[in-house]
């Protein structure tokens, strides 16, 4: 044996009980204190959805045609969706951006989807409208200019609404019956103007096409808290951001005793009254909350300030029997194909099939420790391509063997075939290989383009097993076929069936 | 030597017979639905749900619920037994997904969901597009790719169209026994189709390169010797290759087919399609196409082709 194979050989024995740690079930994980490197990596086998069950929702930014969509408001409704998704409680979920407008959430294991797709559908666009003298509702629907046309009103003079001759203003000392708004540490008024219940309980006759002015956005907000007024009652303190705080004083320095309604998608969920102006980029909203109401209000502020409106566009759910099912016959089906390449080398091959099968069990265990250590997700489309590649890593063994007997049948020394069978069959397995790792790049950049994770999966593991496969087939194959005829020698000349001829 | 490009004209034939009714297929099927392949929601948009029941379900009574709600184009199957229902409907309301459960539990029981997927309309119509750009991509790409791989053979630019034409070949024959079995069985291409027909394209191609890298080699080798009599050759040098790569992916798919779930049939059979139609390609269509070329038979090809067909018939 040369001392090149004997280094190989070592090399591989090395590298294989090291990946027979990783695939190890009861694997430990990495965790290396070393002086200042630290490292803590836990080392297990990450299943797709359709493996283990859970679902995927795609959310897609909901904008009028041809307006454009802006990546760093984008980013930031990806945050904001991610802290939504994190309160859900579900283990590992994932949030990722897909193409420039889409949002592609992913939560494992999750038994109630509907509670899941109703949290998520909240992630709303929180607005403040002007809306004039006109107090509105809480729960009532109204069109706004944002979600109109994307678009912050024009300032325009507040129009004195000539239709709400019912509106009587009355003192109300103490006991309000609609929240105001006012500057934080601004002392609290003890007399605050509110529209009397007259003008609650008639309606205002607003027309129905009447499209509110936005003023701000969630993007403005830059926190919300809920606090406590002098009373200690609950009360919602918010901060905003530069460009809302000066939006904000210019608003409502013009609109004093003007009501400036918050929305969330076009939602009412409270409607203040303008106190006086707020000039310091940050104000409370005052009223008849509940403690409950107030927190609920404040998440709302906090996480529903999406600054661009997102809708579900795609929902795809697994139920946990069906992912349980698919774990279960998706091992039976790679644990068959594995046996009937193993099996059919063997006996196609006979000695050289040996090898070829000890080379096809160091490709499975080296792939499936690259999946752990990366990590890639295994879904059943990633199984598929596993399978695939080892088709693949077969392929390259065959032309191999098949060249090797091409040679020996003209009579050459099993070294000098050996040499011809690797080193001829090596262009065609670059070639072949070389061709299939382009489609998988195209498949890949497929598959993250529009959120389709089962092309994406498949290319990934078939890329992964096509580069192991050219590490185990010929290098590892072509070391132990060397070592082995070292020991041999030409022995095997004699019983030419032993290698399949 | 066995001759096996002499009788090109044969394997033409023989891809003719085979892809003409898929293209027949096809066109009945754009007729019925549309479309060349019966497509899933993947493709459409719609939504797809799977749900067991703790008692036997007629189908037709769990699309009424559908109906009545205005769901007038659902379609509503038993999958493995009488207790599971596959349910296609077009895009469910908000909140009416819930609404329906209820209502399926209220007049036949207890039921767990074991799958939904909702697609919207514009994602599917994106969907088919980029498949489209991949796969046009994909062809260009291979086809730069062997030209390149090919350079120092003359004429490079034959061994890329021809491997390009046979992978084409194999993409016809297997949507059209796809398209077939969506008239006969009701087989809608889904995502999953997408990735057996990717598959089978890098397989046609992946087999093409092995024999065409024969050539390569021989060609230099071989000065003087015509190029159909190399070419026959390099045929006959790989074939035992072509032979036991062939029957060992065909052992593992058939092995899947049938002790694999029911879910994944759909997918090993047309990857078994594909892998055969691949391997055939390669040998009887790929390698004599450049023979056709290289002998300038390209005019004549099709007066001939036409010729024989109708011989034949």
């Amino acid at each position: 044996m040369e001392q090149r194979d004997i280094t190989l050989l070592m090399v591989i024995i090395v590298l294989a009980l090291f990946a027979a740690w990783v695939v190890w079930p009861g694997n430990p994980g990495l965790h290396i204190r070393l002086g200042p490197i630290r490292l803590d990596r836990d080392i297990r086998t990450h299943l797709g959805l359709d493996l283990q069950g859970g679902m995927q929702v795609v959310l897609e930014a909901d904008l009028p045609a041809g307006q454009e969509v802006d990546a760093e408001a984008m980013g930031a409704a990806r945050a904001i969706v991610e802290n939504r998704v994190n309160g859900l409680g579900v283990a590992e979920p994932l949030v990722q951006s897909a193409g420039t407008n889409r949002i592609v959430v992913e939560l494992p294991g999750i038994s109630d989807p509907e509670l899941a797709i109703s949290t998520l559908r909240q992630t709303g666009l929180l607005e403040f409208v002007d809306a004039g003298n006109t107090f509105l509702t809480p729960g009532t629907e109204v069109q706004t200019s944002f979600r109109e046309s994307g678009e912050f009103g024009i300032e325009t003079p507040t129009p004195v609404p000539t239709a709400t001759p019912t509106l009587t203003v009355t003192l109300v000392p103490t006991e309000e019956t609609s929240p105001t708004l006012e500057p934080t540490g601004a002392l609290s008024p003890t007399e605050t103007i509110s529209p009397s219940v007259v003008a609650d309980t008639e309606p205002t006759p607003t027309p129905a096409v009447r499209i509110f002015r936005t003023v701000i956005t969630g993007r403005h907000l830059s926190a919300a808290q809920v606090g406590q007024d002098e009373y200690g009652r609950p009360q919602i303190n918010f901060q905003l951001t530069d460009e809302g705080g000066q939006i904000f004083a210019a608003h409502t320095a013009a609109n004093v005793g003007s009501y400036l309604a918050i929305a969330m998608d076009g939602v009412i969920i409270s409607c203040p009254r303008i106190e006086t102006a707020i000039t310091e980029g940050s104000g409370r909203i005052t009223g008849e909350f509940t403690l409950a109401e107030a927190r609920s209000l404040v998440i709302q502020l906090r996480y529903g300030a999406l600054p661009i409106p997102l809708k579900v566009i795609q929902t795809r759910s697994v139920g946990p029997t069906l992912g349980q099912d698919s774990i279960a016959k998706s091992t039976r089906v790679g644990i068959i194909g594995v046996v009937v390449v193993l099996l059919f080398m063997l006996v196609y091959y006979r000695v050289h099939g040996v090898v070829a099968d000890i080379a096809l069990l160091l490709y499975a265990m080296f792939t499936f420790a690259l999946f752990k250590l990366i990590p890639v997700t295994l879904t059943l489309p990633g199984l598929a391509g596993f399978l695939f590649s080892i088709g693949a890593a077969v392929d390259a063994n065959i032309l191999i063997f098949e060249r090797m007997k091409e040679e020996l049948r003209q009579g050459k020394r099993f070294s000098s075939a050996i040499q011809a069978g690797f080193g001829r069959a090596w262009t065609s397995i670059r070639d072949s290989n070389l061709s299939t790792l382009i489609t998988c790049v195209i498949l890949y950049w497929f598959g993250s383009n529009f959120g389709a994770s089962v092309v994406k999966g498949f290319a990934i593991t078939l890329f992964l097993g096509i580069l192991v496969s050219m590490f185990t087939a010929i290098t590892v194959t072509r070391t132990v076929i060397r070592a082995l005829y070292a020991m041999v020698g030409e022995d095997l000349r004699d019983g030419p069936w032993l290698i399949g001829m | 030597m066995t001759d096996i490009v002499g009788k090109r004209y044969w394997y033409f034939l023989i891809s003719a017979m085979i892809i003409i009714p898929g293209l027949i297929a096809m066109g009945i099927s754009t007729a019925r639905f549309g479309s060349p392949l019966r497509l899933s929601i993947d493709f459409t948009g719609g939504a797809l749900m799977e749900l067991v029941f703790e008692q036997p379900v007629a189908p037709g009574e769990v699309r009424q619920v559908f109906v009545d709600r205005g769901y007038g184009d659902t379609m509503v199957q038993t999958t493995q037994d009488e207790m599971t229902v596959l349910i296609r409907s077009k895009e469910l309301q908000d909140g009416e997904k819930a609404e329906i459960q209820e209502e399926l539990k209220g007049k036949f029981g207890p039921l767990t969901e074991l799958r939904f997927d909702q697609v919207g309309p514009t994602v599917g119509r994106e969907v088919t597009r980029s498949a489209a750009i991949a796969i046009t991509a994909a062809a260009l790409v291979i086809t730069g790719f062997i030209v390149f791989a090919w350079r120092k053979v003359p004429n490079a630019l034959r061994y890329g169209l021809c491997a390009t034409a046979a992978t084409l070949h194999d993409v016809l024959v297997t949507a059209g026994m796809f398209s077939i079995l969506g008239l006969l069985l009701g087989w809608e291409a889904d995502s999953l189709f997408l990735t057996a027909m990717l598959t089978v394209t890098g397989y046609s191609v992946q087999d093409t390169i092995v024999v065409f890298d024969r050539i390569r080699e021989n060609v230099p080798k071989r000065r003087g010797e015509p190029y159909e009599l190399i070419v026959n050759r390099s045929l006959l040098e790989t074939i035992h290759r072509s032979l036991a790569t062939q029957l060992n992916a065909i052992f593992v798919l058939v092995a899947i087919l049938f002790f694999g779930g029911a879910t994944i049939r759909q997918f090993v059979a047309t990857l078994v399609i594909g892998l055969l139609s691949g391997t055939y390609s390669s040998v009887f269509t790929a390698v004599p196409l450049l023979v056709v070329w290289e002998k300038g038979e390209l005019g004549g090809f099709f007066r001939r082709l036409f010729g024989r067909s109708r011989a034949a018939a």
